[in-house]
């Protein structure tokens, strides 16, 4: 019956013993181990949640980029569009203002003409002028010579000079 | 296992009911537990024909039960054997620390003699005194102290050495390899797959002793297969300390069991009727003690159904030592192969057991801390 009667020494020395392997391995071993599992296991649930997180924020990051982008091409094309306008502009009154200032040059350039032909038209008059009175002069000295013509001439000369200013009132 | 166990009890009773078990020898009291079976073959000649006998019973037992030196092995007749420790206390002189081997060959030393007794296979430290033999108070280092001792230093040292790591290391930012890898994950196996599916959310109160248990079984389980000093101790496969740890178990159960438990085992939810009569809380009660028993009974009859398999088919190929060379060698090369077969087979079960074990113990603490109104929540 020894081997299904337990013996009270292996009682005692069990109970010693597994109470001793019971308080090491409870206090140095296993808890230790345990700890630092749970630990590692809340640390990598931790890195998963981050990771997802910031998966979450670079998408976000992307799409806030891609906005960015899409607004800037459309302020770059605007923009284009408005220099085209501006330079459009620029252009025609460019061309307006030199089209004005033209204009003026050739308006001055006419009247300066003409008063040019004017006073050219004076000079040649009065060159005229001095050539018909140098030239009466000469005919007048060779015609006086006797009394009647003179006398016509006088006549003619005086009526002449009533026409005259009327002739250069016009 | 249980069918192992069967077996293996067949297998050695009919060993014994034939001719070569029949042949017991005369042993004196007090002489070596185990009769080695360099003594049984036909190696010394100088021995009877008695002696030549295989004795299937000595063998068997001696190798399963304690004893009070731990016998190595025999050399020509000549018994190797490293002497223990005996500590006793007689109820006239006293106590009593004396090494084993002054008791050795039926000796005598300070009033005390081991008695073998034919009937259990069993040596027990006897003492003479005027009015008879007695049995002292007996805390002997046997062979299974011995044995335990030297497992539980095995096992102290492997976990301390395990553990060392992680205060080495921060384990948050890298896990471990080698034996520290192999540990952790046996013990994030057994705290994962058993303790905290069993009990539920109170498992880190429990978790050290059931860690404890499991690889206090699983050690002393895997050195009882080693067949050499100062393994092959037969510790797990020993009444006495299956018997404690169930009651270890049964301490953590019925002493941290909250009200639920207890209202369960006596005033359960069954018909009136069942209770005034305490007909249910009586099988409750019952039921309490059972649990723990069967745990017992459980890992002590597996351990020793396998130690008995083992020596059954190592015994083949010394009860087949008179039957001629031919078929010695054919049927020893068949246990041989058997035994390797069973060797095996016994790692599994040393794992198994310490598993069984653990689970069990984790299920019966798990029901001490019931929480039935989160379980209907949860329906």
């Amino acid at each position: 019956m020894s081997l299904i009667t337990p013996d009270f020494g292996l009682l005692f020395w069990m109970t010693l013993i597994f109470g001793i392997v019971f308080f090491i391995l409870a206090k140095f071993g296993f808890p230790v181990l345990t700890d630092m599992v749970r630990k590692r296991q809340e640390r990598i649930e931790k890195s998963l949640v981050d990771a997802r997180e910031i998966e979450a924020r670079m998408a976000q990051w992307k799409e806030e980029q891609a906005h960015l982008l899409e607004a800037t091409r459309k302020e770059q094309s605007q923009m284009l569009q408005e220099a085209t306008q501006t330079k459009a502009r620029i252009v025609a009154d460019a061309k307006a203002q030199a089209q004005a200032e033209a204009d003026k040059i050739l308006a001055e350039a006419k009247l300066q003409i003409a008063a040019e032909k004017e006073s050219a038209l004076r000079d040649v008059r009065r060159e005229v002028a001095l050539l018909s009175v140098q030239v009466a002069e000469k005919v007048l000295r060779h015609e006086l010579s006797d009394e009647g013509s003179q006398r016509a001439f006088i006549d003619q000369l005086v009526d002449e000079a009533n026409q005259a200013p009327l002739h250069n009132k016009n | 296992m249980m069918l192992a166990f069967l077996i293996s009890l067949l297998l050695w009773q009919g060993d014994t009911l034939g001719p070569a078990g029949l042949g017991m020898t005369e042993s004196i009291p007090g002489e070596a537990t185990a009769v080695i079976p360099s003594e049984a073959t036909a190696v010394i000649p100088s021995e009877a024909s008695v002696s030549q006998e295989f004795d299937m019973d000595e063998y068997l037992y001696g190798h399963v039960v304690d004893a009070y030196d731990w016998h190595i092995t025999t050399v020509n007749g000549k018994h190797i054997s490293v002497p223990l420790l005996i500590i006793a206390r007689s109820k006239t002189t006293g106590w009593h620390v004396f090494s084993s081997g002054k008791l050795a060959h039926g000796h005598e030393y300070e009033g005390f003699y081991i008695l073998h007794d034919q009937e259990s296979h069993r040596d027990r430290l006897m003492e003479h005194t005027p009015s008879g033999d007695v049995r002292p108070l007996d805390i002997s280092i046997t062979k299974n102290v011995a044995g335990l001792m030297f497992n539980s230093l095995v096992l102290v040292l492997l976990v301390l050495f395990g553990v060392k790591w992680y205060r080495k290391h921060d384990a948050r930012e890298e896990a471990p390899g080698g034996f520290s890898g192999l540990l952790e994950m046996l013990v994030m196996m057994v705290e994962d797959d058993i303790i905290k599916p069993c009990i539920g959310p109170d498992y880190k109160r429990y978790s050290p002793y059931l860690l404890t248990a499991f690889f206090f079984i699983f050690v002393n389980n895997l050195l009882g297969i080693v067949p050499f000093f100062p393994g092959g101790a037969n510790i797990t496969g020993n009444i006495a300390i299956t018997f404690m740890m169930a009651m270890f178990t049964f301490l953590a159960v019925n002493l941290f069991g909250n009200k639920h438990y207890y209202k369960d085992i006596f005033w359960p939810e069954v018909p009136l009727f069942l209770k005034a009569i305490p007909l249910m809380p009586l099988i409750e009660i019952i039921g309490l003690f059972t649990k723990p028993f069967s745990l017992m009974v459980r890992l002590f009859a597996n351990i020793l159904a396998g130690h008995m398999m083992i020596l059954g088919v190592v015994s083949v190929v010394f009860l087949t030592a008179e039957l001629g060379p031919a078929m010695n060698g054919g049927l020893s090369a068949i246990a041989v192969l058997f035994g390797v077969f069973m060797d095996v087979l016994e790692l599994l079960v040393a794992f198994l057991q310490a598993y069984i074990f653990t689970m069990l113990s984790s299920v019966f603490i798990g029901l001490s801390r019931q929480h039935p109104e989160e379980e209907k929540a949860e329906k």
